[in-house]
């Protein structure tokens, strides 16, 4: 690079108007590489907490720009914005609008495009060496991105959130993009969605069922034990395809990704597609019958025996407290 | 409405996942092969679409020979006709799988098409939106709703508990998320249909892409045994004593 100012152009997200925990970890990555600048698309952008990750300059796309989330509006700015700025890399958060963005971007740029990386590594000339994601992550794989402006995203349960040791001093500038009306076509309409309690994927404590509960109607300890230990209930995918539990209580490679401090499986063997979910809990219990499953391999300790007896036991003695 | 539903074979992978000794894949040696999941829930949806509003459900796969397998397991639930873009058994990349597939869909009359948000084994997420921009159609992605309005469609999903509507006018593809529905089993009907039908095939040209894949690993983190605390009720006590201990007891 001979001194030459590498440039990283990072898509960041916004919970309740501060940087979204995924996109503090895309910053965190993007600073590996090279010199940070990010994206928002809001009326306000959190600039302290972007300097406290590196970040030197911050576009401010506001809303009047473009009502509504447009993934190809978005994707079309970051494109503007790249070329204004010579970056030689555009990254996002390997969240649904993470990798959506940045496949629109991709298509409407030709370049290739690699989703869900832990690692980056900018290389000789057009080159980036780098590990992605297969299989949601129960793979890795090592790959070569060769082109002008490479385009990622990170997977966001493998890179922890880290602060830059010195804050930048960051400069705001508001962003006009061109747009064009095709970009604008597609468009989210957003409405409160449904109640749902305590979110699967956020929640502190998981207690999950799994074809050892066996049919729809052996749910209700889960339920109580969860409830005793402040969490909810998280199924595998046999207990959906099986229309015991609806779909969003899934945890799994098609379902939720799960990160609590603890996971408590109960019969549940353990598929990959359902390690994939909840391979990112802090601690594992496992309640099986067989001492051969699967699940042993990932769990810190084990019960080996009938959850339908197991867990009202444990019901009684937290009871007992 | 004529409908396209594109599918990918994938190994059934079950309590373990091991890469080939040259690193260039996944073993399969003692798995089976599936519908990647969910691309079933496409096929499903596609079906019960037709079923409500007429029309004609086709099943598109890009992969090798054997991948009629799944083609046949697409018609089984309820898909009409198929079609098979061979491959020679190299890995297509996304950028190449878009323009395979866009070629398809030019020379079909269809009004929609329907794919996975992302494939379960490569995980590209893309390939959805790349043929969308081949086409110059509308595209919504991770659809967990799909219902016909007007002409056109409505597309939903779930982001940080907001639901987001997006309205597309027809043509248009859709990427679909497992949980839009729960895929039918195949009927004894459907299967002996599916065992005769005709499919049509031709053979993509692969093309180089920028990605280029060196090797596949099993990550390092993880594998060990758990600590068995006892058995049955017994082991209560100490399951107790575990929780204190990480302080989730509060």
């Amino acid at each position: 690079m001979g001194g030459a100012l590498v440039s990283v152009l990072v898509l960041v997200e916004l919970d309740g108007g501060e940087p979204a925990d995924a996109s503090l970890r895309a910053l965190t990555l993007a600073r590996s590489i090279g010199d940070v600048r990010a994206v928002v698309f809001a009326d306000a952008a959190p600039q302290n907490a972007l300097a406290g990750y590196g970040v030197t300059d911050v576009y401010l796309v506001e809303s009047s720009s473009l009502e509504g989330y447009a993934p190809q509006a978005w994707a079309r700015t970051l494109a503007g914005l790249a070329a204004e700025t010579g970056a030689t890399a555009v990254l996002a958060a390997g969240t649904d609008r993470g990798n959506e963005v940045l496949a629109h971007l991709g298509a409407i740029t030709g370049l290739p495009m690699a989703a869900n990386c832990t690692l980056v590594t900018p290389d000789e000339g057009k080159t980036h060496r780098l590990v992605r994601h297969r299989w949601a992550g129960l793979l890795l794989e090592d790959a070569v991105m060769e082109a002008p402006v490479a385009l990622f995203t990170v997977a966001t349960d493998s890179v922890a959130a880290v602060s830059a040791e010195t804050p930048a001093s960051l400069q705001l500038h508001v962003h006009k993009p061109e747009l064009a009306e095709a970009d604008l076509v597609v468009r989210a309409a957003e409405s409160p969605a449904g109640a749902g309690g305590a979110s699967l994927a956020t929640a502190r404590v998981v207690v999950g069922g799994g074809r050892g509960v066996g049919g729809p109607d052996g749910f209700a300890p889960l339920e109580e034990l969860a409830e005793l230990l402040g969490g909810v209930v998280g199924v595998s995918r046999v207990v959906t395809s099986e229309g015991w539990r609806p779909h969003k209580q899934q945890v799994g490679q098609t379902g939720t990704k799960i990160t609590p401090e603890l996971y408590l499986a109960c019969g549940i063997s353990g598929a990959i597609q359902h390690i994939a979910g909840c391979a990112s809990a802090k601690h594992i219990i496992a309640i099986n019958t067989d001492p051969g499953a699967p699940i042993l391999a990932h769990a810190d300790y084990a019960v080996i025996g009938d959850l339908h007896q197991v867990i009202p036991a444990l019901i009684e003695a937290l009871r007992a407290r | 409405m004529e409908i396209l539903v594109c599918i990918k074979r994938v190994p059934t992978v079950g309590g373990r996942i091991a890469v080939t000794p040259d690193g260039q894949e996944v073993d399969t040696r003692a798995s089976g092969f599936s519908i990647s999941p969910h691309e079933e829930c496409a096929v499903e949806e596609a079906v019960q679409i037709t079923e409500r509003d007429g029309g004609s459900v086709s099943v598109l796969t890009l992969g090798p020979e054997a991948a009629i397998e799944q083609l046949r397991g697409a018609l089984a639930l309820g898909a009409h006709r198929a079609v098979l873009l061979e491959t020679d058994g190299r890995e297509f990349g996304p950028i190449a799988t878009a323009a395979a597939i866009a070629a398809e869909v030019r020379s079909g009359n269809y009004d929609l098409v329907l794919l996975g948000n992302e494939a379960a084994d490569t995980g590209d997420y893309q390939v959805g939106v790349r043929l969308a921009h081949e086409l110059g159609w509308p595209v919504a992605t991770g659809i967990k709703n799909l219902s016909l309005a007007d002409g056109g469609v409505v597309a939903r999903r779930e982001y940080r508990g907001v639901e987001e509507a997006y309205s597309l006018p027809l043509p248009a593809v859709v990427t679909v998320k497992e949980g839009i529905n729960l895929p039918r089993y195949p009927s004894l009907p459907g299967r002996l249909r599916a065992k005769r039908a005709a499919v049509d095939r031709s053979s993509p040209e692969w093309a180089a892409e920028g990605l280029r894949k060196s090797a596949l690993r099993v990550p390092e983190s993880g594998q060990h045994q758990a600590e068995v605390l006892g058995e049955g009720v017994d082991a209560v006590p100490s399951l107790v004593r575990v929780l204190e201990e990480w302080g989730v007891l509060s």
